[in-house]
């Protein structure tokens, strides 16, 4: 790791500017994500701008849903009782993910931008498009059990390894950015991860300087009666295979409305539009989660290693499907 | 060792002081860690953490090829970067007496590799250090590193034996020469061939790295330019202190390693391995202590793995079950150097009453590390190769998994012909079988199922040889009630000062608060490595002898003295009880040892003793005179621990999650010194074993040869959640001939047939037999329920 300076920033202009004006600079919150990769010598910044002090805080009932601060701590927002009854699906991918230790230190807005687990990103001896544009990416033949089946490249096929961020764009959330000149904007979740196309080094749409300020989900049934399932190669502490978040509302066994989105098998947190089109207006059975899951997987570009990643992904979501329509 | 009169406090017995005296002893029972309290409280000084004056902190610089030659190495601005000392390459690192690079030289050091980096421009494998870098404080040196620049002449490597262009070959020995790459017994071909039943099933293991919490760490000081301390993380303080004095070309007294504590080893830390010495050198180098810590990802790089591999088994039976030929075939890759594979042949070759066996060893050279023993070396992937395979033998004939083990049961050892010293295998099936509830299992598999998942039970068979190994310890006792223990012994965490604690107080009649037993120094009597289980018992031996060595002193003085009320007794008419002197057809006769110094003024008195295997109650001193290793009554004798696992699992045959949800352990090792730490030391080994069966898995990239999942992140070892509640129960066992205190020892026997217990569980649940572990969801997917 290279010698930084530090900088808390009280304001959030403050914050902003520094990193604005320096393209060595990074904001720290908690630091899980940042400092991890540092050490990996995959980031190097001369600059860490601390942004803990900032408002972005709290977890509030707005018109347009539920409104958490970008400094919220995963593991205090997956045990807000507002969660918990409104969203279950946020609750229990923020508490189902890291460990104890980690859910306490890292806030959500870091987590929604937390990189890829794709081992030769992770280690500068490799190649790897991701961290050192055109050099090649080995995990096409290489390592790729881990890696995504859907939304990959010639590129890059490396996982989003997050789960909150799966839920977040199940539901239709939406970021509150803001850059250096205080100008704000809003951009839904969907939009905010992009595919890695030839430019698998640009993950998501946000600036340079820009920070995230909160982010609201829209209240609805769907987001009310919803979970989220996650396969791992163990039982706790480790990074989806699969995992599938699902809202359903369910009327007299037909589905009015449904989400859903994957994790673990996607370039970026995947919503699965395919898949709702499917389940909506359907009578809420087996068969019919069985053909959702299929429309989900149905451009699945598996390597070789992670063939049973087009398996496990339909399996998850109908075991997601079946266990939420039965609750 | 002091010479003992022939027959004077000779073995005839068990020593069985502490459960025949009027006050019971405390060895066997489940006292709490005397060190337990130091470790909770930060107290306990692990070896990177001495804060010693001057002391200065290396980084290690790595290479990022696997292959091929260093071109050019650029340490100008790493050398020039603030707090920077010495920046060492293989062009100016300080010279050494001796290397492993070759035959001679790695026999000398007793070096786990043949090849020490930094000595050539040559790279053989990858992260293998290219540079060492020296400053004032830990973050600089790691920066510091990040600076060097080097530039590579890459080759192409080979990753593992799977790589088409590797070249496989049959070694005549294997395990660094302590094994036949070729083994016969009988005519197993011909068995095989008129056998009723023939089966043949393969089997892979992937690489797995040991992971101590604690990584490989080395603190070295120069005391004089011919003089050297090391503060090491290792299992085996005089082993390293042997190599370094090989490479550094110093007296062996010359060299003191001190190891107070370890934050686990599992063989990793059973050798000298460059770090090392690496770090001896920049210590002279810079004329200051230098400490090194290797990083997690260095860790898998630095101190050797279990080695991937493929194991063919193939086994002929009668109808009735009874096997008629065993043929083993183990292909794994090796380094450049060596000619390194676990011995899995060996258990298979000795666990059932088969008449005929054959085993042969393939290895391939590939750009990696020397692979090294790994907890259970061999006896842990050779065991889930011969226990999925009875497993299937049982299926095929319609027998209970335990049935056919017993209609397998070896009365002798199979390998050698010789009896068992002891065996209670038998008892541990019956004592599992009766915990698990295993009488109410459904033969049939597939179909046992809990909601959405199939449950599943599978139990296997385990065995752990007592290995060869000898052992001194001194104690002194003083004449006001206390005492001080020592012994050149390490303590993985396992709980070896707790346990020398127990056997030292009722070996001389004190209460364990009155022992302080030290160890972790060459300062001390030699001990063996805390490896291949045998720490405890030749440890505990050693101690039991140095205390009779000085119970014989003081008897002495007392038959001369007047005023004893033993004076002119015979010393054979002597016993001890509990510290106190008495005769043994009257113990009324007699005086507690403190009265007797006392009077004699007598301040302390020192004795010493060696713990050896093969010198047990039985066998005795005089059959076993010191020095006369184990070729005595004991190689009569084979000597082998036996125990048996049982599990059940869940499994999600959609989802392809396979949880452990009951498990229990049943072993016959002999005594047990400590019913507590005993019970996790088995637990401990059961989870390595879980680790090994369900997610254990370090991936080498099949065109770079490098690890792609060096941390402990996306290396998964079992976390809580993965664990059931475990039942462990020992059956008491007492063997007469291993050694002086009968104990077996269990750092290893846990985790053999582990592996196999898990896998036999889900081929119960599912019906679908995994052979390739780690049995991860990927493999499971695809089950559906018969
Ligand atoms: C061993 C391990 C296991 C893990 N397992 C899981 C898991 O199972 N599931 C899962 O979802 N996650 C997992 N994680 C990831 C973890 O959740 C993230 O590291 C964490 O959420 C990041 O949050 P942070 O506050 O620490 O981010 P930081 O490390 O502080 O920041 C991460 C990045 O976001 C930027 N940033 C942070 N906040 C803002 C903001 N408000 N606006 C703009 N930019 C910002 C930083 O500049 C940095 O680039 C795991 C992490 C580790 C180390
Ligand atoms: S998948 Fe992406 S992150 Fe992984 S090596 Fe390829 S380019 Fe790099």
């Amino acid at each position: 790791m290279n010698d930084f300076t530090y900088l808390q920033a009280t304001q959030a202009k403050d914050a902003t500017a520094a990193v604005r004006d320096n393209k060595d600079a990074a904001f720290i919150a908690g630091g899980t994500t940042l400092l991890d990769l540092m050490k990996l010598n995959v980031e190097n910044h001369g600059q860490l701008v601390d942004i803990n002090n900032l408002a972005f805080k709290g977890v509030e009932q707005t018109a347009d849903g539920l409104r958490i601060g970008a400094l919220e701590r995963m593991s205090d927002v997956g045990e807000h009782p507002l969660v918990v009854q409104n969203y279950p699906v946020v609750s229990q991918s923020l508490l189902l993910a890291a460990s104890p230790q980690l859910r306490n230190m890292a806030s959500i807005g870091g987590n929604i931008l937390q990189r890829t687990r794709c081992g030769y990103f992770r280690d500068t001896a490799f190649p790897c498009n991701k961290r050192a544009p055109g050099s090649g990416c080995p995990a096409q033949t290489g390592e790729n059990r881990n890696l995504a089946i859907l939304g990959g490249s010639q590129t890059c096929i490396a996982t989003y390894p997050g789960d909150f961020a799966v839920a977040l764009v199940a539901l239709d959330a939406v970021l509150l950015l803001e850059n250096a000149k205080g100008k704000q904007r809003r951009v839904p979740l969907v939009d905010f991860h992009v595919l890695p196309g030839t430019t698998p080094q640009r993950e998501t749409v946000i600036e340079p300087g820009e920070l995230i300020v909160s982010v609201t989900i829209p209240a609805a049934a769907h987001a009310r009666k919803s979970m989220y399932l996650k396969v791992r190669d163990r039982a706790s502490y480790a990074f989806a295979l699969a995992s599938a978040a699902v809202g359903l509302d369910v009327q007299g066994g037909q589905v009015r409305s449904a989400r859903v989105a994957l994790g673990g098998v996607g370039t970026k947190p995947w919503r699965s539009v395919a898949a709702e089109k499917v389940l909506t207006g359907a009578p809420a059975t087996e068969a019919t989660f069985r053909a959702a899951a299929a429309a989900a997987v149905r451009e699945a570009q598996p390597r070789e290693q992670n063939r049973f990643k087009v398996e496990l992904a339909q399996n998850t979501l109908v075991r997601a499907l079946l266990e939420l329509s039965a609750a | 060792m002091t010479a003992h009169s022939p027959d004077f406090f000779a073995m005839e017995n068990e020593p069985s002081f502490f459960e025949t005296s009027p006050t019971p002893g405390v060895v066997g029972k489940p006292l709490n860690r005397v060190d337990g309290r130091d470790k909770v409280m930060g107290r306990a000084k692990y070896s990177a953490e001495y804060p010693l004056p001057g002391l200065t902190y290396g980084v290690l610089k790595t290479s990022d090829i696997a292959k091929g030659k260093i071109q050019s190495i650029d340490t100008s601005a790493a050398a020039k970067a603030p707090g920077v000392l010495a920046v060492f390459t293989h062009l100016n690192l300080p010279s050494l007496a001796k290397t492993p690079n070759d035959a001679d030289g790695k026999k000398a050091i007793g070096a786990p590799m043949g090849f020490l980096p930094l000595t050539s421009d040559v790279i053989h494998y990858a992260a293998q250090p290219v540079a060492l870098v020296v400053a004032d404080t830990f973050e600089r040196a790691t920066y510091a590193a990040t600076l060097v620049q080097v530039r590579y002449l890459t080759e192409q490597p080979i990753a593992a034996y799977t790589d088409p262009k590797a070249t496989r070959f049959n070694p005549e020995k294997i395990q660094d020469g302590k094994a036949d790459g070729y083994t016969r017994r009988g005519d197993a071909q011909a068995a095989l061939a008129s056998s009723a039943v023939k089966m043949t099933a393969v089997y892979t293991h992937a690489i797995n790295h040991h992971n101590p919490m604690e990584p490989g760490s080395t603190t070295a000081v120069w005391e004089a330019p011919d003089r050297l301390t090391v503060y090491e993380s290792t299992q085996g303080v005089t082993r390293t202190q042997k190599s370094l004095a090989a490479y550094l070309g110093l007296p062996q007294d010359q060299v003191r390693v001190i190891t107070k504590f370890i934050g686990g080893g599992f063989g990793c830390k059973g050798s000298c391995w460059p770090h090392t010495v690496l770090t001896a050198q920049a210590a002279k180098g810079v004329g200051r202590p230098v400490k090194l810590v290797l990083t997690r990802p260095q860790q898998f790089t630095s101190m050797g793995h279990r080695e991937d591999q493929t194991q063919t088994l193939t086994l002929g039976a009668t109808a009735e079950g009874k096997l008629t030929a065993l043929i083993h075939e183990k292909t794994s890759t090796t380094s450049p150097w060596d000619n390194y594979a676990e011995a899995n042949s060996k258990i298979i070759n000795l666990l059932y009453e088969c008449p005929t066996f054959e085993s042969h060893y393939e290895l391939a050279r590939g750009n990696v590390m020397t692979s090294t023993f790994t907890r259970a070396p061999g006896e842990a992937p050779g065991s889930f190769a011969i226990e999925c395979s009875m497993d299937d033998l049982a299926y095929r004939l319609g027998l209970d998994p335990i049935e056919i083990r017993l209609r397998n049961y070896a009365e002798k050892d199979p390998s050698t012909g010789q009896a068992w010293s002891s065996k209670s295998l038998r008892q541990c099936y019956a004592r599992g079988a009766e915990l698990f509830g295993w009488s109410k299992r459904n033969p049939k598999n597939g179909v046992t199922r809990e909601g959405r998942t199939l449950v599943g039970w599978g139990m296997a068979t385990a065995s752990y040889p007592v290995h060869n190994s000898q052992g001194t310890a001194r104690v002194r006792l003083y004449a006001d009630g206390h005492a001080v223990v020592q012994a050149g012994a390490t303590d993985l965490g396992t709980g070896t000062y707790t346990v020398m604690t127990q056997v030292a107080a009722d070996s001389l009649g004190l209460p364990p608060e009155k022992i302080r037993f030290e160890l972790g120094d060459t300062k001390l009597p030699t001990a063996p490595n805390s490896g291949g289980s045998v720490a405890a018992g030749t440890v505990s031996s050693s101690v039991y002898m140095a205390a009779q060595d000085v119970w014989e002193r003081l008897t002495k003085t007392a038959i001369k003295d007047p005023k004893s009320p033993l004076f002119k007794a015979k010393p054979d008419e002597v016993m001890v009880d509990k510290g106190r002197l008495q005769l043994k057809a009257n113990p009324s006769k007699g005086e507690d040892f403190m009265v007797l110094m006392k009077r004699a003024g007598m301040d302390d008195i020192e004795g010493s003793g060696q713990g050896k295997y093969g010198a047990g109650y039985e066998t005795g001193q005089a059959a076993n005179p010191a020095g006369s290793g184990h070729q005595d009554e004991a190689g009569k004798h084979s000597m082998h621990s036996f125990g048996a696992h049982f599990c059940e699992v869940h499994v999600d045959p959609d989802l392809g999650t396979v949880r452990v949800t009951r498990w229990v352990s049943v072993h016959g090792a002999g005594r047990i010194l400590n019913a507590k730490t005993a019970r996790s030391q088995i637990i401990g080994g059961s989870i390595f074993g879980i680790g090994a069966a369900l997610m254990e898995a370090t991936a080498r990239d099949p065109h770079y040869a490098r690890y792609v999942n060096a941390d402990l992140g996306d290396y998964h070892i079992p976390v809580n959640a993965d664990i059931p509640d475990m039942t462990v129960e020992f059956i008491d066992e007492h063997d007469p001939y291993i050694n002086a205190m009968g104990v077996k020892g269990i750092g290893e026997i846990s985790m053999v047939g582990v592996a196999a217990a898990v896998a036999n569980a889900v081929f119960h649940a599912t019906g679908k037999r995994v052979r390739d572990l780690p049995i991860t969801p990927d493999k499971i997917l695809g089950t559906k329920a018969v």
